[in-house]
């Protein structure tokens, strides 16, 4: 199962310095009483300043729980880290102690969800929460703090923010929530901001001013971004690289224009077949049989074999490796060149 | 509250869910991972709860000893002799005798069938009363609520020991069953409303749900609606506190014979016997240590089994 | 499963016929004598015609009253005012018998497939009850084998019967949810936002479910979606709603390629396309600000708040959805006109 682990990652070379954030052969499991639930087999994927990499999947991909375990928020029991590192600066994340990581979590790397009602604490006005973490963590006086929540919100587009301070987060609509959190993430200036599905709740015109804020502040900035999504169509709109997620682990990775030109990996190629497009009339929509499977009980050989197309006894057997491909991407698939060259016409 | 609300709700939900109706959560396992029944979670907490397991097995004994007292005593209970007044054990009598020359221990078995039955059949009616008020205010709504929700009040200001007290006085001297009727009736009327709460509550949540709307689309009436998806869907709690419930009916039921007006000999009964032991404590305290350490064993057993099966299937402490 | 429509029913004919409906939800104050200070106008006058064998997609953004729309032709809730007819009778005026009478014709696929089963039901149950409320709908002793029909028609195992609804899937459960809606045979199914709760691969399937269901059945749907590309996908006229009002309507090619409003326009530019090289040449309509409360919607064309057209007069004079001189499909806007460079 760990065949697939560490080999130089595809799709970017590695810079002299190293990656920004990288990712090694991460193992994740959940201990529950009904058993064993292998969310993460052996996921590796790197961050380099100033990029865009998109997390893509679908629910039970592992997309999410692998951010955590980079969050370090992990519900431990039931999640269990077996194996793998987690590099931060050359750091590994994962032998750090508790207050190391609470150094690193906000000032180095925050995180966004997709739920900002839940998020936000109810009982206390926005800008006293966004002002906690300077507080707390900056020694700011209550009125620095007070000033630069402003300017976050400002940051954000919030509009009239010096007057919206007072107001509780039931006060707001759900874009604007976002927005709160998004400034609450920003307060300590990290280095890489990881967003878990933050458009997902919201309604496509507050989708695109939320994916346009973020691209900006992400330039602006200029921070690394993980964006976690279930949405093709979001993830073409901003990332530089897409690694897709199934059943634990990246069964493909490239650079954004490739994989939607040329899937390389089956289930990447069953997805783009399987949504209907805006901008296409009349189109069949192919689909992808069965259902995702149980982590409980991955099915031998490739996880994807029992729904793929292309299956031949050989991706029952054996786990398929990290295929690079001639442009620098890689597909966990036996039949990756001929799925590529099918898609590519 | 107004309908705009409900609508706000299903709508915000729907929009919190989003496309891909990923849940929030952290530890989604798996789509394909079946998720749990709430009962299912409840009984695999309950499995590894101790408390649960021996308020079982006291629960278990007990109802036992009520149905076939023959079996935990040789002895008769109304084969009394003076003669043997506060004697020490022999025999079958290991707790030996009270003041009238009976086996304490062999009545404090044979007592348990009136416990338990008055228990049992008062939270029984209290069960059909507060189902039926509780189905009927949150099913309904609106002036049929305000009326029955200011019926609630009004009943659970009534102090229950007082207003038993009271209503129990007027039996008088009749026969064994008749006074335990009576003792269950007044107790069944005056203890509901806690029940009739918690069902109101959980028939409100129920009939929100989606699969109550696809039932009235389908044209279903009221009551196919209220017995066939609401019901089954709001008993869990209301079992809990009728369990809850069951042990306090036993001890109001000591309570008021201890004080004469619940029942009276020839039925042999818990509190009777407190009473008479208290009266000779002195002498010997035996025959009131036995019958109170029964009383307060049933009780707790009850108490505790209701509390074990609510915190397993109150989805707030898991 | 035979076709429930008889052959004497003309395909493209109206069958389901909304005119002028509102829902106002009163908001009310004071806890003891109640005074109602306001109105959420959740519904506020929706014209449609439905025709047999068609789909007709409505989209709107949360709060628009796409969701209120469908439970008060469920009644579910109790319209203000309006009418609407199905096959010509009275929907909001029937009641007890006539009105379960005329569920028959139509039912609802729900969004939520964890809350729209009863979990204390074996599948069998749940998609048997219609039969049981509706005795004459399956000869006597014929229930159980209609269910498993039924479960074969939506591609699930008929040996699975006697399960619960937590040992199936989102999508299977889905599945399930639209066999009960089948099962008496309606004409008309409103389909509430039925693929959102699912996955992304989940969706094809049960879409391609319900087109294939439609051309067995000669059903019409009503589907209600926020997704505007699988509104295309499966629609053949699509209405665009906003703030309670339909502000577009028309052929699904004519919303999409030739939309006039305003509002239409910006929501399809802001639709993310799955194609990375459309990124640059995109021309996006970037809509600041949320939508207003319903409670308190704008005077005049509710979406001039967020329009660049907006003049004068669109605060003064509310827009009819009327066919418009730019593009002969009506449309809710004075100044309608079609996009020059349509995304």
């Amino acid at each position: 199962m760990t065949q697939s682990a560490v080999r130089p990652t595809p799709a970017s070379p590695t810079p002299p310095g190293g990656h920004l954030l990288e990712v090694r052969d991460l193992h994740v499991e959940f201990r529950t009483h009904e058993g064993v639930a292998r969310v993460i087999n052996g996921v590796s994927y790197h961050l380099d300043a100033g990029e865009t990499l998109a997390v893509l999947g679908e629910s039970g991909s592992g997309k999410s729980v692998t951010a955590q375990a980079i969050m370090g928020i992990l519900d431990t029991p039931p999640a269990h880290v077996r194996s793998g590192q987690i590099l931060y600066r050359g750091r590994d994340l994962l032998t750090q102690s508790e207050e190391q990581r609470r150094q690193v979590r906000g000032k180095e790397i925050a995180m966004i969800f997709q739920d900002a009602l839940s998020a936000l604490n109810p009982v206390f006005p926005v800008g006293w929460q966004i002002g906690e973490t300077l507080r707390q963590r900056q020694g700011m006086s209550k009125a620095d703090a007070r000033r630069r929540a402003v300017e976050l919100m400002d940051l954000v587009k919030i509009p009239a923010a010096a007057k919206r301070l007072g107001d509780y987060p039931h006060q707001f609509s759900g874009g604007m929530r976002q927005r709160v959190m998004i400034a609450m993430a920003l307060a300590l200036d990290p280095k890489v901001l990881i967003a878990d599905e933050p458009t997902t709740a919201l309604d496509v015109t507050v989708q695109a001013q939320i994916m346009d804020l973020l691209a900006d502040l992400r330039r602006d900035l200029d921070m690394a971004m993980i964006l976690i999504t279930h949405d093709l169509g979001v993830v073409a709109g901003v990332a530089d690289r897409i690694a897709v997620m199934y059943a634990g682990r990246i069964v493909e990775h490239a650079d954004v224009r490739s994989l939607y030109r040329s899937p390389a990996h089956p289930y990447t190629k069953g997805l783009l077949e399987s949504i209907p497009r805006l901008d296409v009339r009349g189109q069949a929509l192919s689909t992808i049989k069965g259902l995702p499977p149980n982590l409980m009980r991955i099915p031998s050989g490739c996880p994807f074999h029992p729904r793929c197309p292309y299956v031949q006894q050989v991706c029952v057997d054996v786990v398929p490796h990290d295929l690079v491909l001639g442009d620098g991407r890689t597909s966990a698939c036996h039949f990756a060149q001929e799925v590529r060259d099918d898609s590519a016409r | 509250m107004s309908d705009f609300e409900t609508v706000a709700a299903t709508e915000n939900q729907a929009a919190r869910r989003g496309p891909s109706g990923e849940p929030g959560a952290p530890n989604q396992i798996g789509a394909a991972h079946k998720p749990r029944s709430l009962a299912g979670d409840a009984w695999r907490d309950l499995r590894r709860s101790p408390i649960f397991w021996i308020s079982l097995a006291l629960v278990v004994i007990f109802t036992l000893m009520a149905v076939i007292p023959g079996v935990f005593t040789t002895n008769d209970p109304s084969d009394c002799l003076l003669s043997r007044q506060h004697a020490g054990p022999s025999g079958g009598a290991i707790f030996g005798y009270d003041f009238q020359g009976c086996d304490t221990y062999s009545r404090a078995v044979y007592g348990t069938r009136a416990s338990l039955l008055v228990g049992a059949l008062s939270a029984l009616g209290t069960g059909v009363i507060a189902l039926v008020v509780g189905m009927l205010a949150g099913y309904f709504g609106r002036w049929i609520d305000a009326v029955l929700s200011r019926v609630i009040d009004v009943v659970l200001g009534i102090p229950l020991l007082l207003a038993a007290i009271v209503l129990l006085k007027r039996v008088g001297s009749a026969s064994p069953t008749v006074r335990i009727t009576a003792v269950i009736f007044v107790l069944a009327i005056l203890g509901w409303t806690t029940a009739a709460r918690v069902v109101r509550s959980s028939v409100i949540t129920a009939k929100e749900q989606d699969y109550v709307a696809a039932a009235r689309m389908l044209g279903a009436g009221h009551g196919r609606i209220m017995w066939r998806h609401i019901l089954p869907n709001s008993l869990a709690p209301a079992i809990v506190v009728l369990t809850i419930a069951l042990g306090s009916f036993i001890a109001a039921e000591a309570t008021l014979s201890f004080l004469g007006i619940g029942l009276k000999a020839p039925t042999i009964s818990w509190g009777q016997d407190i009473d008479t032991g208290r009266i000779h404590m002195r002498e010997s305290a035996t025959p009131l240590i036995v019958p109170s350490t029964f009383l307060a064993l049933t009780v707790l057993a009850f108490i505790m089994l209701g509390d074990a099966i609510r915190d397993a299937f109150d989805p707030k402490l898991r | 499963m035979t076709a429930p429509a008889s052959p004497t029913k003309v395909r493209g004919e109206t069958i389901l016929s909304v005119d002028n409906v509102v829902k106002h939800f009163p908001i009310s104050q004071g806890v003891l004598f109640k005074k109602q200070t306001g109105a959420v106008k959740a519904v506020d006058g929706v014209s449609f015609e439905l025709r047999r064998g068609e789909t007709l997609g409505i989209v709107g953004e949360s709060g628009c009253g796409k969701s209120t729309l469908a439970r008060l032709l469920m009644r579910l809730e109790t319209p203000t005012s309006g009418r609407a007819t199905l096959e010509g009778k009275d929907l909001f005026k029937s009641s007890g018998a006539e009105l379960r009478r005329l569920r028959r014709n139509m039912q609802m696929v729900m969004q939520d497939p964890y809350t729209s089963l009863n979990p204390r039901m074996t599948v069998g149950d749940i998609i048997g009850e219609p039969f049981e409320i509706h005795p004459d709908a399956a000869p006597k002793g014929s229930k159980q084998k209609r269910v498993q029909e039924l479960l074969d028609v939506v591609g699930l195992n008929p040996e699975h019967i006697n399960r619960y609804p937590h040992q199936f899937s989102g999508g299977q459960r889905q599945r399930i949810g639209i066999a009960r809606a089948l099962a008496l045979r309606p004409e008309v199914i409103v389909c509430d936002e039925p693929v959102s709760a699912l996955d992304v691969s989940i969706q094809a399937q049960v879409i391609n479910l319900l087109e294939q269901l439609q051309d067995e059945f000669g059903l019409s749907y009503i589907f209600i979606a926020h997704d505007l590309s699988v509104v295309r996908h499966i629609s053949d006229r699509v209405a665009v709603m906003y703030l309670g009002r339909i502000v577009e309507i028309g052929t699904e090619q004519e919303i999409y390629e030739r939309a006039t409003h305003p509002y239409t326009q910006a929501l399809l530019s802001a639709v993310p396309v799955p194609d990375p090289d459309a990124r640059e040449n995109r021309n996006m309509i970037r809509l600041t600000g949320d939508v207003p409360s319903p409670a308190d919607p704008p005077s005049g064309c509710h979406f001039r708040t967020r329009c660049w057209k907006a003049q004068d007069i669109c605060a003064i004079q509310d827009p009819q959805t009327v066919l418009r001189a730019a593009d002969p499909h009506p449309s809710a806007c004075h100044f309608a006109e079609v996009r020059p460079t349509a995304a």
